[in-house]
């Protein structure tokens, strides 16, 4: 399969791409099914934003999107998720490719027992032949994306466990944005962060919204209004309401919308 | 004084529980005296005995003819770090390729289940066993005793403790580490060996220097297999000397300079193992410090 350059399936504003397309999407733990039924576009560089109370499958819905959950037999997803011209959730696609190019940041920093620079080149070794040279620029040109070059740029071999917690996450955005991907997932990048790192993070977001299309998962609803473009309201594993961010926090269709942003519940 | 008052309880159910606790910490450290004194007896008695056979001559010169005086134990000093070096080469990459399997697929393969069950009955597997095996299916066909067979026997033994250690480590590394690989996009093997062994490789290291521990003082497994030279060889075809079985042989001998090169060789064999021991603990501090 190629999973090269997306090209557009659906356009539902003008100048508005979607890179990935929720189709009828059920998924499943076992017996239990954590998501009903979600239908929903994701649209090309611009930020998309699940909320909802713990348990109501927003992290579910994200790592269905590069498939994460396929490490974990009696886990699977029915329906389609389009992206590039194909459903990712076919058997035969190939899923390394496909985590290739939709890249994932995790709740807790999770940097490999290597240097900071082998942190990077690790996932850029994966699928490119590069020169020394043109790994060194990619290197930096990555921790310059993750707004962590100016603090590292001395000790790129010195352990990627020596930084600090919110310099270890820039780094995790880094090593995805190193490998190019189309698309990063962020779960809830910024819970196991003190609040300046998490400053740094969602001013990162907002940078990077310029090249990738990002969805994030999160707790903090000021987080998603302050972030997103787009959001999506879950609850129970069922699309509550999806739409602008702004429409969502100030004008929400929905009553149960209006009641979790507004803390009456959940 | 004001203070005590106040911090003093007479609560009865307090009380009780002081009691319990002080009953518990006394019988607990009464404990750890029995198994500690039992240790640094066994390591009185080998100094006091053994560190008189300790001088030069003990590393330079072969074993002694009966009946004839002085002599060392450097046949069976070489023989031994010979047969334990080559069982460590052999254990060593299989024990811990058979623990990334395990760790790795163990959850989902009856396969592998199966190789962890057996695993840990070959970690309990009485050693002399093993040498009678190496007798019946090596020795036996080749029909003389040799190095190589004394490294095979060693080398089933350090096997399993490679084995085991290697898999609890790596179930130790939290998943997340795992996903995170996953993330990027890299093939599993890639995953299992670049990124959750190396989180782990003091741990592994480890494993390691405390198999060939407990391989360097087997004695059984070697009486069928390497079995004994009283010439210097370094041949691991012939026949080799062996610390745990010179210590076996001469220790029951009447003659006294026998008896003091045996207490020689248990002094070296336990503070080598105490070494490794120690070395051991030192790396996983260390490691434990870098992650």
């Amino acid at each position: 399969m190629s999973l090269a350059t997306p090209t557009p399936e659906a356009t539902t504003a003008p100048g508005m791409t979607t890179t990935l397309q929720v189709q009828n999407l059920n998924f499943f733990y076992g017996q239990f099914q954590g998501l009903k039924n979600i239908n929903l576009d994701i649209f090309e560089k611009k930020v998309t934003a699940f909320i909802g109370p713990s348990g109501c499958g927003k992290s579910t819905l994200l790592r269905t999107l590069n498939r994460m959950y396929d490490l974990y037999p009696g886990q699977r997803a029915e329906g389609a998720i389009m992206y590039s011209g194909r459903n990712i959730l076919d058997a035969d696609v190939d899923v390394n490719v496909l985590r290739a190019k939709i890249g994932m940041v995790f709740q807790k920093p999770t940097p490999f027992p290597m240097s900071i620079y082998e942190n990077i080149a690790f996932g850029v070794r994966l699928y490119e032949n590069l020169t020394r040279g043109e790994m060194d620029e990619r290197v930096e040109w990555a921790l310059n994306k993750a707004a962590l070059w100016s603090e590292v740029k001395d000790k790129l071999h010195k352990s990627g466990l020596s930084l600090s917690g919110g310099q270890q996450q820039r780094l995790c955005i880094a090593r995805g944005v190193a490998v190019k991907p189309d698309v990063l997932l962020l779960d809830e990048p910024t819970s196991a962060l003190d609040p300046i790192s998490t400053v740094k993070i969602e001013e990162l977001i907002s940078e990077l919204k310029e090249d990738y299309t990002i969805t994030i998962v999160t707790h903090n609803m000021q987080q998603a209004a302050r972030c997103s473009d787009y959001t999506a309201y879950m609850y129970l594993g069922e699309l509550v309401e999806f739409g602008e961010t702004d429409k969502i926090f100030l004008n929400p269709s929905k009553k149960e919308t209006q009641d979790y942003i507004t803390g009456r519940f959940g | 004084m004001n203070q005590v008052a106040v911090l003093t309880s007479d609560n009865p159910i307090y009380r009780a529980r002081l009691l319990r606790h002080r009953i518990g910490i006394t019988l607990s450290v009464a404990a750890m005296f029995t198994g500690l004194m039992f240790l640094l007896w066994i390591l009185a008695v080998l100094i006091i005995n053994g560190f008189g056979a300790i001088d030069l001559d003990i590393f330079t010169k072969t074993t002694p003819a009966p009946g004839s005086a002085g002599g060392g134990l450097l046949n069976p000093i070489v023989g031994s770090l010979m047969m334990v070096g080559m069982a460590t080469l052999i254990s060593t990459p299989i024990g811990i390729f058979a623990g990334v399997y395990l760790a790795e697929y163990g959850e989902e393969s009856r396969f592998a289940q199966i190789t962890r069950f057996v695993t840990d009955v070959m970690l309990s597997a009485p050693s002399i066993v093993i040498g009678l095996f190496i007798y019946a299916i090596y020795v036996a066909n080749v029909r003389h005793f040799s190095g190589w067979a004394g490294s095979f026997a060693i080398a089933l033994i350090a096997i399993p403790v490679v084995v085991r250690t290697t898999d609890n480590m790596l179930i130790l590394v939290p998943n997340s580490l795992r996903e995170a690989a996953f993330a990027l996009g890299a093939p599993r093997w890639k995953v299992a060996t670049m990124v959750r062994l190396r989180a782990v490789k003091a741990g592994v290291l480890t494993g390691v220097l405390l198999a060939v521990a407990r391989i360097s003082g087997e004695t059984a497994p070697l009486l069928f297999t390497a079995l004994n030279n009283q010439f210097f060889s370094a041949d691991m075809n012939s026949p080799l000397a062996n610390l745990p079985v010179v210590i076996f042989q001469f220790a029951m001998s009447p003659y006294d300079n026998w008896r003091e090169l045996a207490w020689g060789g248990a002094l070296l064999i336990t503070f080598s193992v105490l070494g490794l021991n120690i070395l051991s603990r030192l790396i996983a501090a260390a490691g434990q410090k870098n992650g």
